[in-house]
C-alpha cells in the first residue's frame, strides 16, 4: 500500500499487491471444489480398470444397485451423448466399452448416499476381463499392432532446418547421447472434485476445479448430448493444477450421475484415484548428436525424440511440438534435423504439465552442451555464451526472434553470482539423507551445474487462444468478470492491479469465473497474465474511453484535451474530476475479446512462425552427493529469468520458487513407477514430492526486465521457465559431483551408488 | 447407541450408525447417526460444516488436515471421528481471535505471499501454531523439519519460511 496524502492507495501494476483470496484461504473459509455441499447431495465414485490392456467380456452393475443407499450405476450404455471426449482429439471413451487401454481407465460410476456406500457399490460391480499383453514400450509402438482405432502414432513432427544434406567439415567435433525422462505427476494438493446440480430446464450446473471452463463445457455438453447453453460451468476453488486439470477427468461422470438421479452429486477423488484420474508428464527417450566447430560454434543438431503419450491423445500433439521446436535449446543452430514422435501405448495417458515438452528436451540438450564443452575443452559457460540466441536470430523452426531475448545477460549474471558457503561438517541434517543421518561426511562430494532454457508463451501453431473480459464501472466500484481459472497462480491479484492501474479506482471486485461470459482460454502455457490480463486491460480501457466520452460530453470539450492521471481527469480550464465520483449514478459496461498476434502452422519441414513469444531462464545448482549411498541434497538453486516486466514481484517470486521445487522433484525424487503398464506408487507414501527439508535455498540473482513488444504491460509469463532448466542444472551438478554420465532423470540413489561403487571418479 | 457416552467396542459392529458429540473450537456439535468408520476429517468437513481442514491425501502423508486434539497436532484423516469424543478439538476455523480476525500466523502467511492455491495452507497454519507453542527459538533446519510433514506443491516453501520468520517475530510481541 502506498500512502497518498491521508488516503491509502491500493496497489497498482508493478507492486506486490496481496492476494484478494489470501485471508479466506488462511482461515479455511475459501471454498474449494471439494468443500461444496448441496441439499440432498449424493456421492459419486468411479470404477477403474485394474488391467493396462484387456477385453471386457461382461459388466454387471445389478449387484451394486441392490445395496441400500446406492442410487444409480452407469456404464458406457448410459452415456447420453457422444461416447468419446478429448482435449484435441475425441479419442477417449467416457466409460470403456469393449476394451480397456490403461490401468485406471473408467468402467462405471455410481452415486450413493454416503461415500462408503459408493465404495462398496464399486466392489459389488462384476466385470469380467480377458487380460491382453500390454504395449508398454513407446519405441516399439510404431511397428506394433494398433491399440486404438486411431493408430499408435499420435504425431510425428519433422524439422529440417538449414542445409541438412551438407557434410560436416572434417575437423568438426560431435558428441552423441541417449537421454531418458521418467513420468512426473503434477501432484496438485487439491484432488479432482466437482459438484453437479441438475437444473429445471433439463440442463446441469457444474461447479468444477479446472484450468479451462469452456473447453470442459464443450466436451461435457457433447458427451451429455445437451446444447451448450444447458451446461453451465462455474469455477470452484482450485487446489493447484500445473497442467493436470487441462483434460476432463470426472466432469462428464458427475454430470451423468446428477442427470440420471435428478439430485446433486459430488465427486472427490482420493489421492490414489487422482494419480489415475489425470494425465502426467510424458516420459521421453531422446537420441541427440551435437556437432560443433573447434571454436565452439554449433554447426548442427540431430535429434530423435520419442514421447510416450500413453493410451489417449490428450495434448500429446502440442507437447511433441514443443519438445521438437525447442529441442536444440536457446542456441543458434544453422542446421538441424529433429524427428519428434508422440506415441500411443498402454501406459497411463500423458498430457500437459508445467514446461510442456520443453522440460524433457532441456534435460537432453543441456547435457549435450556440457558433453560438447568437455569434448572441445571449452568452459561450459563460455560454450553457451558463444552460441546463445539474441533478438533477430533464427530458431531451428526458421522463426526469427522478434521480441526480447536477454539470454547472454541471464547467463553472465548467473555465472558471476557467488557460490553458497561450504557445508558445515557438524550440520547433520544438512547432509544428504537428512534426518536419516546415514551419510558419512567423507563420502559427500559437492557438484555445481548450470543450464539454460526457453519455451513459447501462449498457444502456438495457428491456435487462436483468445480471452474475454468484462469491466463494469458503477458507483465508484469496478467489477471485473473473466472466465480465467485461478488455480493458485495469482491472476485474481493481477486482474485487480490492472483494473486499478487503468481506471484509477481502488475498489475492484472479481465476479465468479463461469461460462456466462466468453472463453478465457486455458490457465496454461504461461498465458493468462498476457491473455486474460490483456483482456481485462482492454475491457478497462474500453470503459475508460466511455468515461472520457461522457466527461467530454458533459463539459463540452474534446476527448483528446482530457488528461487522465490515476484516479482523476483534468478538464482543460475546468474542474478536476475524480473518476470514482463521476461514476456515481452511471454504469459503464464493456466486454472485450483479446487476441494475440496470429501464429502459423509448421510446414512439412517443421518451419514456420508458429510461436508468439519466448521466455528464457537460467539455473545453477549446487548439490551435495553421498557417492557411496547415492543420496543427494540440493543445496542451492540460483536463477536468472527473463520476465519482460514484473507486475507483482512477490507473486513472481512465488512462481519462481514453486516452479523450481517441481524441477527439483523431477531431478532427484519424482517418478510414477509402472511395471508392464501397472502403476506401482499411486500415493504420497510412495510418490515423493519435495518437502521443506528437500527444498534448497533459492537465490534469485536477477530478473531481467526488458518489456516484451506486444505483451500487455510488457510482461512475459513466468510460471513455466523455473521448472524447465532447474532440473537440467541439478543433473549437471550431480554429474559434476560423481563423474557419472547420468543420462536419466529422476536420478535415483542406485543410479549413483551402483555406478560409483562408492568412489567418486 | 443413543447417548454421548464413550463407545464400547464390544457392542458396536463397524456398520452400526453411532451418534455422539464433539467439542470443536469451543462449541459442542452433535453428530447424529454417523457411520463409525468416518474419520474426524470427514466428520468435520461433511457433518459439522467445517471444511477448512483439507483432504489432500487422506493417508496421513500431507498434513493438510492437521488439527489439534487435546493440544496435540494430528492428521484428522487418521483419527476416527468417534474416537475424538470428550476431546478438545481445534481446527483452522478456531485459531483466529474471537472477532473472526486472522491469527498472527494467518496474517503472516498472507503478508509473506505464502499462499498460492491455498490447499495446504490450513494444515501449515496449524503446524506453525504448534511450532510456536512448542518453541520460540528454532534454526532454519529445525523449522524446515517441523513443517516437513506438510506438503506444498505451489510455493517451494520459500515464502512459507518467510511467513514463519514473521510469525516468530510477531509472537515475541504478543500471543499467536
Amino acid at each position: 500500500m502506498t500512502t497518498i496524502g491521508t488516503r491509502i492507495r491500493a496497489p497498482r501494476v508493478g507492486e506486490s499487491a496481496p492476494r484478494p483470496d489470501g485471508v479466506p484461504k488462511v482461515q479455511g473459509r475459501f471454498a474449494f471444489g471439494s468443500d461444496l455441499w448441496a441439499d440432498g447431495m449424493l456421492w459419486g465414485k468411479t470404477l477403474r480398470s485394474p488391467h493396462p490392456s484387456a477385453r471386457i467380456l461382461r459388466i454387471d452393475v445389478a449387484p451394486a444397485l441392490e445395496i441400500p443407499g446406492v442410487r444409480c450405476a452407469l456404464t458406457y450404455e448410459d452415456v447420453t451423448g457422444h461416447p468419446f471426449y478429448g482435449l484435441e482429439h475425441r479419442d477417449q471413451p467416457v466409460f470403456a466399452r469393449d476394451v480397456v487401454r490403461y490401468h485406471g481407465e473408467p468402467i462405471a460410476a455410481v452415486a450413493a448416499d454416503h461415500p462408503e456406500t459408493a465404495r462398496r457399490a464399486l466392489e459389488a460391480i462384476i466385470v469380467d476381463y480377458e487380460p491382453l499383453p500390454p504395449l508398454v514400450d513407446a519405441e516399439l509402438a510404431l511397428d506394433a499392432d494398433p491399440i486404438h482405432p486411431d493408430g499408435n502414432l499420435v504425431r510425428h513432427l519433422r524439422i529440417r532446418h538449414g542445409a541438412t544434406d551438407t557434410p560436416l567439415p572434417p575437423d568438426a567435433v560431435s558428441v552423441e547421447g541417449i537421454y531418458e525422462v521418467g513420468m512426473q505427476d503434477q501432484a496438485f494438493m487439491g484432488p479432482e472434485c466437482g459438484l453437479a446440480i441438475p437444473s429445471d430446464d433439463g440442463g446441469v450446473e457444474l461447479y468444477i476445479s479446472t484450468q479451462w471452463l469452456h473447453v470442459d463445457r464443450d466436451q461435457v455438453a457433447a458427451c451429455l448430448g445437451l446444447p451448450q447453453d444447458k451446461v453451465r460451468l462455474t469455477l470452484a476453488g482450485v487446489g493447484g493444477a500445473f497442467g493436470g486439470r487441462e483434460d476432463v477427468s470426472l466432469q462428464v461422470h458427475v454430470c451423468l450421475l446428477a442427470l440420471r438421479t435428478g439430485r446433486p452429486v459430488k465427486m472427490v477423488y482420493s489421492r490414489e484415484e487422482s494419480f489415475f484420474g489425470h494425465v502426467h508428464r510424458h516420459p521421453a527417450r531422446m537420441w541427440y548428436r551435437h556437432s560443433a566447430a573447434r571454436d565452439g560454434s554449433l554447426l548442427r543438431v540431430d535429434a530423435r525424440l520419442v514421447l510416450d503419450g500413453g493410451a489417449y491423445a490428450s495434448s500429446s500433439t502440442a507437447v511433441i511440438a514443443n519438445a521438437s521446436c525447442f529441442a536444440a535449446g536457446p542456441y543458434r543452430v544453422p542446421i538441424a534435423a529433429v524427428d519428434g514422435y508422440a506415441m500411443r501405448t498402454n501406459n497411463p495417458p500423458c498430457g500437459a504439465m508445467r514446461g510442456f515438452g520443453a522440460v524433457q528436451t532441456c534435460f537432453a540438450h543441456e547435457a549435450q552442451m556440457d558433453k560438447l564443452a568437455a569434448a572441445l575443452d571449452i568452459d561450459p559457460v563460455e560454450l553457451r555464451l558463444h552460441n546463445v540466441v539474441a533478438p533477430g536470430d533464427v530458431l531451428i523452426t526458421g522463426q526469427s526472434i522478434t521480441g526480447t531475448a536477454p539470454v547472454a545477460e541471464l547467463l553472465r549474471r548467473l555465472a558471476d553470482a557467488p557460490l553458497p558457503p561450504a557445508r558445515l561438517a557438524d550440520e547433520l541434517l544438512a547432509r544428504p539423507g537428512g534426518a536419516g543421518r546415514t551419510a558419512d561426511d567423507a563420502h559427500v562430494h559437492r557438484g555445481v551445474g548450470l543450464a539454460i532454457s526457453f519455451k513459447n508463451l501462449l498457444f502456438s501453431e495457428g491456435f487462436d487462444d483468445y480471452s474475454t473480459a468484462r469491466c463494469v464501472l458503477e458507483n465508484g466500484l469496478v467489477t471485473v468478470q473473466c472466465a480465467c481459472a485461478e488455480v493458485g497462480q495469482g491472476f485474481v491479484t493481477l486482474a485487480q492491479q490492472i483494473a486499478r492501474e487503468t481506471l484509477g479506482i481502488d475498489e475492484v471486485v472479481l465476479a465468479a469465473a463461469d461460462t456466462t461470459i466468453g472463453s478465457a482460454g486455458s490457465t496454461s502455457a504461461s498465458r493468462q497474465t498476457w491473455m486474460s490480463g490483456g483482456a481485462v486491460w482492454r475491457a478497462c480501457l474500453a470503459v475508460r474511453a466511455k468515461v472520457l466520452d461522457a466527461v467530454a460530453d458533459e463539459h463540452g470539450c474534446a476527448v483528446e484535451s482530457l488528461e487522465w492521471t490515476d484516479d482523476h481527469i483534468v478538464v482543460p480550464d475546468g474542474p478536476t474530476i475524480e473518476v470514482r465520483r463521476f461514476s456515481e449514478g452511471r454504469v459503464f459496461d464493456e466486454v472485450v475479446e483479446y487476441h494475440h498476434e496470429p501464429t502459423h502452422a509448421l510446414d512439412a519441414n517443421g518451419q514456420g512462425n508458429a510461436h508468439v513469444s519466448f521466455a528464457f531462464a537460467a539455473h545453477r545448482a549446487v548439490v551435495d552427493v553421498d557417492v557411496q549411498l547415492g543420496l543427494t541434497r540440493v543445496v542451492e538453486i540460483a536463477t536468472t529469468q527473463d520476465v519482460g516486466r514484473l507486475l507483482n514481484p512477490l507473486q513472481a517470486l512465488g512462481q519462481i520458487e514453486g516452479g523450481i521445487a517441481q524441477g527439483v522433484g523431477l531431478a532427484v525424487m519424482e517418478e510414477i513407477v509402472f511395471d508392464e503398464g501397472r502403476v506401482r506408487n499411486p500415493s504420497f507414501t510412495d510418490y515423493l514430492i519435495p518437502t521443506a527439508l528437500d527444498m534448497p535455498v533459492v537465490s534469485v540473482v536477477d530478473l531481467i526486465e526488458q518489456p516484451e513488444p506486444g505483451a500487455p504491460f510488457g510482461a512475459k509469463g513466468i510460471g513455466e521457465p523455473p521448472t524447465i532448466s532447474s532440473t537440467a542444472a541439478i543433473a549437471a551438478a550431480v554429474r559434476h559431483a560423481t563423474g557419472l554420465a547420468l543420462t536419466r532423470i529422476p536420478i535415483r540413489p542406485d543410479d549413483i551408488a551402483l555406478a560409483t561403487g562408492g568412489v567418486a571418479t | 447407541m443413543t447417548g454421548h457416552e464413550s463407545i464400547d467396542e464390544t457392542v458396536v459392529d463397524a456398520d452400526t450408525d453411532v451418534s455422539y458429540r464433539l467439542r470443536v473450537n469451543g462449541i459442542d456439535h452433535d453428530v447424529a447417526s454417523a457411520w463409525l468408520g468416518e474419520s474426524l476429517l470427514y466428520v468435520l468437513r461433511e457433518r459439522l460444516g467445517l471444511p477448512g481442514s483439507k483432504n489432500a491425501c487422506e493417508q496421513g502423508e500431507c498434513g493438510s488436515c492437521s488439527v489439534f486434539v487435546d493440544g496435540l497436532l494430528v492428521c484428522s484423516c487418521l483419527v476416527l471421528g468417534a474416537a475424538a469424543i470428550d476431546r478438545t478439538i481445534v481446527t483452522v476455523e478456531g485459531v483466529g481471535d474471537e472477532s473472526g480476525a486472522p491469527s498472527l500466523v494467518q496474517r503472516a502467511f498472507v503478508e509473506a505471499g505464502a499462499v498460492q492455491c491455498g490447499f495446504c495452507t490450513p494444515g501449515l497454519v496449524m503446524t506453525v501454531h504448534d511450532l510456536l507453542h512448542r518453541s520460540r527459538v528454532a534454526s532454519d533446519l529445525e523449522i524446515r523439519e517441523a513443517i516437513s510433514g506438510n506438503l506444498c506443491r505451489c510455493t517451494g516453501y520459500g515464502r512459507i519460511l518467510d511467513a514463519i520468520e514473521r510469525a516468530f517475530a510477531a509472537a515475541d510481541e504478543g500471543p499467536p
